[in-house]
């Protein structure tokens, strides 16, 4: 193994990593604050993809511009399903697993709707002109696509980090995680701040969905491995914690980017074997104890 | 107990039994009956399932990674050794599941709520991954075709027979388990596990047990389903399967002890109906568990209790 072929995995699992980190900040951030385990953000990251290719190669239009139409939709879309179901049982407290059941019912239905508006085929999408070609990296031969989209990822975590730490918003969003009952009394519309966050996070889910669909071919059912792959990260991670989804997003895509090469049949399993190391050794996730500080 | 409405509870399943053993007497076609040997064996799995859910409140995402154990077990046995070892198999699969079960459950059962589904659903999918790709072992997406049970099982009806005997008798135990000093910890884990420690009852210890014996049920459904259809497939080990067995038990309510046999047989029946007629059915699905969490959260069952006692003056206890 030489050090070129290094680098090159290396960077592959950064893309990864990257579309794993947007995809499960958006997991973390509805857990965090609401304490909703949404099992169907992996669906609406699958929404984003098919509006991406919708607005792309169907109506034509700027890559970037589908990107955030996948953002917009998938946002509005996730706001749409929290006002008019979610909503109705969050006092119900007997059955928490309700709360589940309630977004495993999402993944069937969005999974059918999309069967019905697309079709069963996949689809794909093309890289925005400008970044289909290649630079050279270290002396390897990178995508510049994938350099965007590492480039993206970054400037989305400083940006929701600055939006979590340093804005009215964002403190409200973490008061919320602390105390309903409180900030309700404080003269703050809890319901709509959920609804918003709500919304956030799968605008986040789908707009991960775009930039991931020129990389991967868009199928349905993509959104059952997703929801798995970032169930990992916020399992590595540690649950509700934004810099902990980061970190094992980091893990996660550089492990998958080796394993592929290497035991390319196995990859999945390795994912999980990691999973099940944290979980015996660290079964609250590797970055738990900064939870207090940080969000 | 021993009050006039559980004497009529037992009268009525005792009627529901009479109804399956009569029914290859009555010229039902081998279709039908292997529908009726699918919700016998969905209604064990489903009773055990909620043996777990609704019993302690722990809901678990993963239960097909021992439906799918059991099943494997048989058919992989059968694939090697030949069909004398079917029922010894049977028997291996439940052993595998409850060593399975207890070093799963050791390690996730310290991690509650929603963490605990999570996990379930990580490993039943990490399962279902191993099946699908092994395939010079399991036969990978082939599945396993033609096992067919040995000497007078062999026959659909004596194995159907076969099935009813032994579904009858494990939810008979796992009643008996419902209502026993056991089952009745198990209750109170899930209403207050403080006060249980503060009894002295570990409460991981009776999470762990309950989790195992779930787990051995959903093993024994796999192997005899095995024998139904004649065939396995990595399917049985997806979470499409754990999630119809959690729709099962809402449907017939989770409050309810025999609920999820009920939501096991309606949910048969109406895929039968639709099913075959439609190929949304996974739209179906969804939409029936939205309806029912959001509208009849108490299930088929509990309603109709509800219905009735709203007739009644008298609150009934809950079963």
């Amino acid at each position: 193994m030489d050090m070129s072929f290094i680098l090159v995995q290396i960077l592959s699992g950064l893309t990864m990593a990257t579309l794993l980190f947007l995809v499960a900040s958006g997991l973390t951030l509805i857990f965090g604050v609401g304490n909703v385990f949404n099992f169907a953000h992996g669906s609406f990251y699958m929404l984003g993809a098919y509006l991406a290719y919708q607005a792309a190669s169907v109506w034509h239009t700027n890559f970037w511009i589908a990107t955030i139409v996948a953002a917009l939709g998938a946002g509005v879309a996730g706001m749409l399903a929290e006002w008019l179901f979610l909503r109705r049982i969050y006092g119900r407290s007997e059955e928490g697993g309700f709360q589940i059941l309630l977004t495993y019912s999402f993944i069937l239905v969005i999974d059918d709707i999309v069967k019905l508006v697309w079709g069963t085929e996949y689809k794909s999408l093309l890289r925005p002109p400008g970044l289909t070609g290649s630079v050279q990296v270290f002396g390897v031969t990178t995508p510049t696509y994938n350099l965007a989209i590492i480039g993206i990822g970054l400037a989305v975590v400083v940006l929701a980090w600055l939006i979590l730490s340093r804005t009215r918003p964002g403190k409200v969003a973490r008061a919320s995680a602390l105390d309903r009952e409180m900030l309700s009394a404080m003269g703050v519309n809890v319901p709509l701040t959920m609804t918003l966050v709500f919304g956030i996070a799968t605008a986040l889910g789908g707009f991960a969905g775009a930039l991931a669909a020129p990389l991967r071919s868009v199928t349905p059912g993509a959104g059952i491995e997703v929801i798995i792959d970032s169930l990992i990260v916020v399992v590595i991670g540690g649950m509700g914690n934004f810099w902990g989804a980061w970190l094992g997003a980091l893990i996660l895509g550089e492990v998958m980017a080796f394993a592929v090469i290497l035991v390319p049949e196995w990859a999945v399993v390795i994912s999980y074997v990691v999973m099940v190391l944290t979980l015996i050794f660290k079964p609250e996730g590797l970055f738990a104890h900064s939870k207090v500080r940080k969000v | 107990m021993g009050s006039i409405k559980s004497y009529m509870e037992a009268a009525f399943w005792a009627l529901v039994f009479l109804a399956f053993a009569l029914l290859p007497l009555s010229k039902a076609s081998d279709y039908q009956l292997m529908l009726a040997g699918h919700i016998l064996v969905w209604g064990l799995f489903a009773v055990s399932f909620n043996m777990l859910w609704g019993g302690t409140g722990m809901l678990s995402f993963g239960q097909a990674l021992y439906y799918g154990l059991g099943a494997y077990s048989v058919g992989i046995v059968f694939k090697y050794w030949g069909d004398g070892w079917f029922l010894p198999a049977m028997a291996l699969g439940i052993l595998c599941s409850i060593v399975l079960a207890i070093l799963i459950g050791l390690l996730i059962i310290r991690v509650g709520g929603v963490f605990f589904t999570v996990m379930t659903l990580a490993f039943g999918q990490l399962a279902w991954q191993i099946t699908f790709r092994w395939y010079g072992f399991t036969g990978g997406d082939d599945g396993i075709q033609g096992i067919i049970p040995p000497g007078i099982l062999g026959n659909r009806i004596a194995y159907y027979y076969f099935t009813l005997v032994l579904v009858a008798l494990s939810i008979f135990l796992l009643r008996r388990l419902a209502v026993s000093p056991m089952g009745l910890t198990l209750r109170c884990v899930r209403q207050n596990p403080d006060r249980v420690r503060f009894l002295g009852q570990s409460v991981k210890r009776s999470q762990l047990t309950i989790y195992v014996i779930s787990s051995a049920f959903a093993a024994l459904a796999g192997g005899l389903m095995a024998g139904v259809d004649n065939s396995i497939h990595p399917n049985m080990l997806y979470w499409t399967t754990s999630g119809e067995v959690i729709l099962m038990s809402v449907l017939g309510g989770i409050g309810q002890f025999f609920g999820p046999f009920i939501g096991a047989a309606a949910l048969i029946i109406i895929e039968d109906i639709v099913g075959a007629r439609t190929e949304f059915w996974p739209l179906i699905v969804g939409i029936i568990m939205m309806v029912m969490v959001l509208l009849f959260p108490r299930g088929l069952v509990g309603e109709a209790r509800k219905l009735v006692s709203r007739f009644r003056t008298r609150v009934p206890e809950r079963g």
